[in-house]
């Protein structure tokens, strides 16, 4: 532990750089939250809640219920379909590291251009799958969300699946269980630490999803990551802009607090 | 029976994973002039793509932004990797705190968040203001990955070159950075990828004069698929994935030898 003696001020580089360039940006856009829009683009800094208040309205309400569902699809699909992989490799794959860097490597490869690979394949002339008429629908960016983040779900499930001692299985399945219950009872269990990693790896960044729903979607179906580009990009109200960033930011710290909290608790109950 | 089933939907998530890159790639080499309309096998669009200036001025831009970027982030990732292990709980707890905030939050957020900061402040939108927001969280990058190496490297030589006289900086230069050196590669490849392939940063703190290559696809699929971008996508795909795979064998390689040193009896080495 610890690592070679070098003095601490060798953090101060980096430091200033997350301070003057994170931290700092991301308290101008907590202040710009309260402060209002003159005029075309003119920002007039007198502290009021008018942007949240706005944000109460029906219509910014549903952007946010259908971005919630939009996550907790995309990591309920994630983890359904990516599971029996992570099992897979951690219990019987033979070439695990080659396999393992198979998965990596979508993971590392353009965001844009594994969805711009779905437009092709949902283009009408695109033999079999264009016939279903998809581009342009949510299912289009149902299907897009689950590819471009399953990595992330696979990656830890199979961090805590390969440290799993497999014997457990085995002897539960001896002495009586059905496969079944022996996965409900002890590789279930086990797994919870990485179900919980994944479903935060995939679940958060989906609160922020952009590109899926203006590539595939063709900015038909608004989410709150496309609200917020809208804000900076059309309308130019930076202030209200900043509010929905604000409130996204809220509600995952919420979510992530909730969900640790309760998946802790399973755990301990597991164990 | 159930590990069949397991291993056939094992092989059907990665067919899922990778046909659409296959596509991708098939259909760059289609000579058509419409991007599935197959007119026989043909290199051409690879050709047209580097002769277009609005494709390989946005390359230009990309490599410069992922170059300057890999090498800020690598100085600034490893000096803090150094120094973490070292510092007090009460300094160090925050500061992790603060490499991993960088990663998890939403992109889009601070994208914008950096688009009214570099607005405030008065910084130009263009090359510039892109590569301080990549060094953003490419240094957190760098320095997990460093970390995890210094962590696991003990301080025996260290101790034994500053007992031997030398001062921190040439311990450092003959000592530290040899046994870093990997680690620190692969930490700036993959910075380097992450900084080519990134599009929401980009989109909001380019500002307009300047386009990135993922900023020139994006703005083009508009107007729907193209046999350029197709062509343009698989150079990408090529750039990133050589970079991902040099990375990945760097740190294996490390990593096995880092396993057989401690084997042969030399704990931390």
């Amino acid at each position: 532990m610890g690592g070679p003696r070098y003095p601490g001020w060798l953090a101060l580089p980096a430091l200033a750089w997350y301070l003057t360039f994170f931290v700092g940006p991301l308290s101008i856009m907590a202040v710009f939250s309260f402060s209002k829009r003159e005029g075309f683009s003119d920002i007039v800094y007198d502290f009021n809640l008018q942007n949240y208040e706005d944000l109460a309205d029906a219509l910014y309400v549903n952007v946010f219920t259908r971005t919630l569902g939009l996550a907790a699809f995309g990591t309920v699909a994630t983890l359904i379909v990516g599971f029996p992989l992570a099992y897979y490799l951690a219990r019987w794959a033979k070439h695990k590291t080659l396999l393992l860097l198979l998965v990596v490597v979508p993971f590392w490869t353009s965001i844009l251009i594994r969805t711009y690979a779905w437009l092709i394949i949902f283009d009408p002339d695109f033999p079999v799958i264009g016939g279903l008429d998809l581009l342009y629908t949510t299912k289009a960016i149902y299907v897009g969300v689950v590819y471009t983040y399953l990595p992330l779900m696979i990656l830890p499930l199979y961090a805590a699946l390969e440290r799993l001692d497999w014997s457990l299985v085995e002897a539960a399945e001896d002495l009586g269980d059905s496969p079944l219950r022996a996965f409900r009872r002890i590789t279930l269990p086990l797994a919870a630490p990485g179900i919980v990693a994944g479903s935060l790896l995939v679940f958060i960044p989906l609160m922020g999803e952009y590109l899926n729903p203006v590539i595939l979607g063709g900015d038909k179906t608004i989410f709150v990551g496309n609200l917020i580009g809208q804000q900076f990009l059309l309308s130019r109200d930076w202030p209200f802009g900043s509010a929905i960033a604000m409130v996204l930011i809220a509600l995952m710290t919420v979510v992530v607090f909730f969900y640790s909290r309760a998946a802790n608790r399973q755990e301990a109950y597991g164990g | 029976m159930g590990r069949q089933l397991v291993r056939g939907w094992a092989a059907l998530v990665y067919a899922f994973l990778y046909a659409p890159i296959l596509v991708v790639v098939i259909y760059a080499f289609n000579g058509g002039r419409q991007v599935l309309n197959w007119e026989g096998f043909s290199t051409k669009w690879f050709g047209e793509a580097l002769a277009d200036p609005t494709i390989t001025e946005p390359l230009k831009n990309s490599l410069m932004i992922g170059v300057g970027n890999a090498l800020v982030a690598c100085l600034l990732g490893t000096a803090l990797a150094l120094a973490l292990p070292r510092l007090r709980p009460w300094m160090r707890v925050p500061v992790d705190g603060l490499v991993y905030m960088t990663l998890v939050t939403p992109e889009i957020v601070f994208g914008i968040s950096a688009l009214i900061f570099f607005v405030q402040v008065g910084i130009p939108l263009g090359l510039t203001t892109i590569l301080i927001a990549h060094v953003v969280f490419n240094a957190s990058v760098v320095a997990l990955i460093v970390r995890a190496r210094v962590v696991g490297m003990g301080e025996s030589l260290e101790e034994a070159s500053y007992d031997l006289g030398a001062g921190p900086l040439s311990t450092f230069r003959q000592v530290t950075l040899p046994r870093l050196a990997p680690a620190i590669l692969a930490g700036g490849l993959l910075a380097f990828t992450f900084s080519f392939d990134d599009f929401i940063t980009s989109f909001f703190v380019s500002g307009a004069g300047t386009t990135t290559l993922p900023l020139r696809i994006f703005s083009s699929l508009r107007f729907g698929i193209s046999p350029i971008v197709n062509a343009t996508a698989v150079m990408i795909l090529v750039l990133t994935l050589a970079a991902i795979v040099i990375a990945y064998l760097v740190l294996r390689r490390t990593a096995a030898q880092a396993g057989r040193r401690s084997a042969a009896g030399l704990p931390g080495v």
